[in-house]
């Protein structure tokens, strides 16, 4: 049994420009201790898919439409009430935000803060807190933990802050991290280190973990499965390895050819022509479709493409859709 | 810390005074003097009035002997029972007034106090009024009890004291009777000029710290808090409250020049025998020692909530703490 | 009323597609949007046309009242409201209509033309202190910082106790008060904008100066200036209406809004209507600036809107 299974996810925004379709009928799972990635352009929808299972969501205008995340085989976070919700966030589900420079309180000192999931869930003292805290600032690697745990964020850099965000996610050992572009913020030096990081806490304390990237590189050496996500929907779901050897959907053979260190020296760089859809309006068939640029069979215009299985680990949505070719996406630029 | 504190203080007593010093050149700048205004008075009866007070001498030489005798000087602990009991004890002489039998001294002891209290219960019906209604709808931001106290607000903004206070009075003492219309003797003389006074800043600081527990509330740390687990009650008293309240901090030095001059109004419409009135009295008669005298006050007065202002905002926001 | 369990922290956090299809397809500009979001807002338009309405009220109605403003009639003072003196008569027997449009024309005037006031010194301080930057502008900057640290009314009743009071005085008393917010503001908006690209590609480009302040920088912070220009309209009028409350703003027999509150403050007791009427224009008018203020900064910094 999967440690995590969502089915059919939907979240809607209602804003006054309209309903935005921010989610529309995401399932995956997650395994215990496993590794999974879910990539897309910003505005795909994967950092709402989590932020709608731990109810952080901003409602209104959000809401979550229908669906089911059952976690752990019995709860189902999209059903069962704020204070369970409550208690399940921080203790068993924890989370790492994109940006550490504004994701820790700057009037707090690290220790408040890094004791409080301590505090809340386990009804630690605060001796034993400030203990753990101290404890879990060195196994991030920060130096001088027993002084620096009394400093406030702004003392930190942003890579050290990253660290203390982990240490903070990693306090109570949750089952699952959720960690929502975690590099994106950092300088490309510290990048790799946050990430091994996050490796290493991940395996000393056995969790799953999604990452959340639009960087296939980074999902690259890190995770056993991949979501693939486009328009608020998944294109493509597998191994690793299938998606980096087997990919169907254009989307993620778009996408592969985008990342830089896969292309070849001295040519340029394939980009994918176009933006992403305008999710205020309701989208019957395939998404990718009516992007400028990508030519279509027309056959998903007005149907739903069906997610077909390809092998007993990879599943694709259907699309007739073509890329250009590079000298195309050049000419058009 | 130290470093700041002193810079801040050596920085008040600049502005104390030049305020002092540019009161004292404008009170003279001005054409006519204190015994030109009423009765006229033989030339050379006025020239003994000037000689007798010094008004004769060179400008400079008199701002050098009013600055000499208003300096604070040595503490003198036999001298707290005058009448005037801390200005005698540092041995403060603001000089004689023209129009009273009063020293300013006198004058400043005998009126500063009803200010004061006037002033402090304005301030406490502002910071207890505002801050509820503020957080209230900060809280329950887009429902009614958001709407209500903030639309309360924007009334309380547009009804200046000089408004409110006549029409507090018309209700509650004409109408209703349940206060006197002016006066300053019963403990409940002293609610409606407090509550004229008060309301409008009551009404600001509601819309200032909406305003702030929202920018606070809608930050990523917010969100982190959430994601922990935090309770909704605990992340608006631990994590928003210190942010979310700097601004109405901030606040509290504009807020506090402007009661003092809403005191200058509300006395008059009350009849309180406040230092306001006799700042605004003095100013029209030229009653130069007694205008100096309480812009001293005044000035002394606004500098110190500053420093304690800029003081309490570096023990909030931890970012401030440069060099500690 | 339930504790919300789930905050709802501004638009911000709204996954991009809320935002971005928008920008794409029309590309609407700034103020184009401004104007969309302003006539959606109903109270800054009722409050825009309440404007309109006691402005002219005040401006043209006194031309058309069979009474001049100040034209005595001691045998009718203080009288109740009545077919001939729709407000009353006061205490010299002048007709209290007149007065009160006459009042709102002074107290009106007085609020733009010292706004205008304070606008050209604040903005030509703020942004000249940013725009030069070092060391001048923090010197420029930390005399603001001095300068509101005093106690400004106090030197403002001083001045108009002191000296002849006229309007002149009275504007430039007002404006030299009001001129330390607008060049705060200015500050901050023309030091945020200095960094951006546009600027340093005028500099790269070999703008002098002047032209780069007034033709680059200056447009650009037009909206915060027009917020708050919209804004300082309502604290200079009650600025103006605090010095004639006091007897020290505007002079007899020139009525203003404020005068005649406190005449109508001394006759409480048996004439309350010459409170009340004024009264109620004067905050009317201050309310319609205050939300018109408010919907402009809504309309322009969306960031900063409510829902």
């Amino acid at each position: 049994m999967p440690l995590l299974q969502v089915d059919d996810l939907t979240t809607y925004f209602h804003t006054r420009n309209g309903t935005v379709r921010a989610v529309e009928g995401v399932s995956f799972h997650v395994h215990r201790g496993e590794t999974l990635g879910i990539v897309g352009e910003s505005g795909s929808g994967k950092s709402v898919t989590c932020y709608s299972m731990l109810g952080l969501i901003p409602m209104p205008p959000g809401r979550i439409e229908r669906g089911r995340a059952l976690f752990d085989g019995k709860t189902d976070l999209l059903g069962c009430t704020p204070k369970e919700l409550q208690r399940i966030r921080g203790k068993r589900i924890s989370m790492i935000f994109q940006d550490p420079m504004t994701s820790l309180n700057p009037y707090l000192k690290v220790s408040t803060q890094i004791m409080e999931p301590l505090q809340l869930h386990e009804k630690v003292t605060k001796k034993e807190g400030l203990r753990r805290a101290i404890a879990a600032l060195e196994e991030v690697g920060i130096t001088e933990a027993s002084r620096r745990v009394h400093f406030y964020p702004h003392e930190f850099s942003g890579g050290m802050r990253q660290r203390v965000m982990i240490a903070m996610a990693m306090i109570t050992q949750p089952d699952l991290l959720i960690a929502d572009e975690p590099t994106t913020a950092l300088d490309v030096t510290v990048q790799a280190q946050i990430l091994e990081l996050i490796r290493m806490r991940q395996a000393a304390n056995k969790s799953a973990v999604i990452l959340i990237t639009h960087d296939l590189g980074v999902v690259a050496g890190m995770c056993d499965r991949i979501n693939v996500m486009y328009a608020g929907r998944l294109v493509e779901t597998g191994t690793a390895e299938d998606i980096f050897e087997r990919a169907r959907h254009p989307y993620t053979i778009a996408l592969k050819r985008s990342i830089p260190s896969l292309g070849q020296k001295g040519k340029p760089l394939y980009t994918i022509p176009g933006l992403p859809p305008d999710l205020s309006k309701p989208i019957p068939g395939d998404a990718f479709a009516l992007r400028k640029g990508i030519r279509s069979g027309g056959k998903y215009a007005n149907v739903a493409p069906p997610l077909e299985q390809v092998s007993e680990t990879h599943w694709v949505r259907a699309s007739d859709c073509e890329l250009p070719s590079l000298e195309e996406v050049l000419n058009e630029c | 810390m130290l470093r700041f504190i002193l810079s801040r203080l050596a920085q008040s007593f600049a502005v104390i005074f030049v305020v002092i010093t540019a009161t004292f050149f404008l009170v003279r700048l001005a054409p006519g003097d204190p015994f030109s205004s009423e009765r006229r008075i033989p030339e050379f009866i006025k020239q003994r009035i000037l000689e007798h007070y010094g008004l004769d001498r060179p400008a400079i030489e008199q701002y050098w002997n009013f600055i000499r005798n208003a300096a604070p000087k040595r503490f003198r602990p036999d001298r707290i029972f005058e009448e005037d009991p801390l200005m005698s004890a540092f041995g403060i002489n603001l000089g004689p007034s023209f129009t009273q039998a009063r020293t300013v001294n006198q004058i400043i002891a005998d009126t500063f106090p009803v200010s004061l209290e006037l002033g402090f219960w304005a301030l406490v019906i502002a910071l207890s009024l505002g801050l509820t209604a503020g957080l209230t709808a900060a809280i329950f931001k887009n429902s009614a009890l958001d709407y209500v106290p903030m639309s309360a607000a924007m009334v309380g903004i547009c009804l200046p004291t000089f408004v409110m206070g006549p029409i507090l009075a018309l209700i509650f003492g004409v109408w209703l009777g349940w206060f006197n219309v002016s006066g300053w003797f019963l403990p409940q003389d002293r609610v409606l000029p407090a509550v004229t006074l008060g309301l409008v800043y009551a009404a600001v600081i509601a819309r200032i710290t909406r305003g702030g527990m929202l920018e606070i509330l809608s930050q990523d740390f917010i969100r982190t808090a959430q994601a922990k687990g935090v309770p909704y009650t605990r992340i608006v008293f631990k994590h928003t409250l210190r942010g979310g309240l700097l601004p109405v901090v901030t606040f509290m030095g504009p807020a506090l020049a402007g009661i003092i001059s809403g005191s200058f109004v509300v006395e008059t419409i009350f009849q309180i025998p406040g230092l306001g009135r006799q700042f605004v009295q003095s100013a029209f008669n030229r009653d130069y020692f007694l205008v100096l005298g309480t812009v001293s006050v005044y000035a002394v007065l606004i500098t110190l909530a500053n420093l304690t202002v800029d003081i309490v905002q570096v023990i909030l926001n931890p970012r401030l703490r440069f060099e500690d | 009323m339930p504790l919300p369990t789930r905050l709802s922290p501004g638009e911000k956090r709204l996954p991009d597609p809320a935002i971005l299809p928008e920008q794409i397809e029309e590309g609407t500009s700034l103020w184009k949007d401004a104007w969309h979001r302003l006539s959606r807002n109903r109270l800054a338009l009722f409050s825009f046309w309440t404007l309109v309405v006691i402005a002219s009220l005040c401006f043209v109605g006194p031309f058309f009242t069979p009474h001049a403003f100040d034209a005595q009639n001691l045998e009718k003072t203080l009288q109740s409201p009545s077919w001939q003196h729709p407000f009353g008569t006061d205490d010299l027997g002048r007709d209290q209509l007149t007065r009160v449009l006459v009042g709102g024309r002074v107290s009106l005037t007085v609020g733009v033309i010292a706004t205008i006031v304070s606008l050209i010194i604040g903005v030509t301080y703020g942004a000249a202190a940013a725009y030069i930057g070092r060391k001048v502008e923090a010197v420029m900057m930390r005399l603001v910082d001095i300068l509101y640290a005093m106690p400004f009314t106090i030197f403002v009743i001083l001045l108009m106790t002191i000296f002849e009071r006229s309007l002149i005085l009275l504007f430039v008393a007002i404006g030299a008060v009001e001129w330390l917010t607008m060049s705060r503001i200015v500050h901050g908006q023309v030091k945020s904008l200095k960094k951006q690209e546009f600027i340093e590609a005028a500099v790269s480009l070999g703008f002098g100066t002047r032209r780069i302040l007034f033709r680059h920088l200056i447009p650009n912070v037009l909206g915060v200036v027009a917020v708050y220009a919209t804004l300082t309209v309502p604290s200079v009028m009650l600025l103006e209406s605090f010095l004639s409350f006091l007897g020290l703003g505007v002079q007899p027999p020139q009525p203003s809004w404020g005068s005649l509150i406190k005449l109508g403050a001394d006759n409480i007791q048996l004439y309350p209507h010459l409170l009340v009427i004024p009264a109620f224009f004067f905050s009317l008018t201050l309310f319609s600036l205050n939300f018109l203020g408010d919907g402009l900064r809504d309309a322009l910094d969306p960031k900063s809107s409510k829902d």
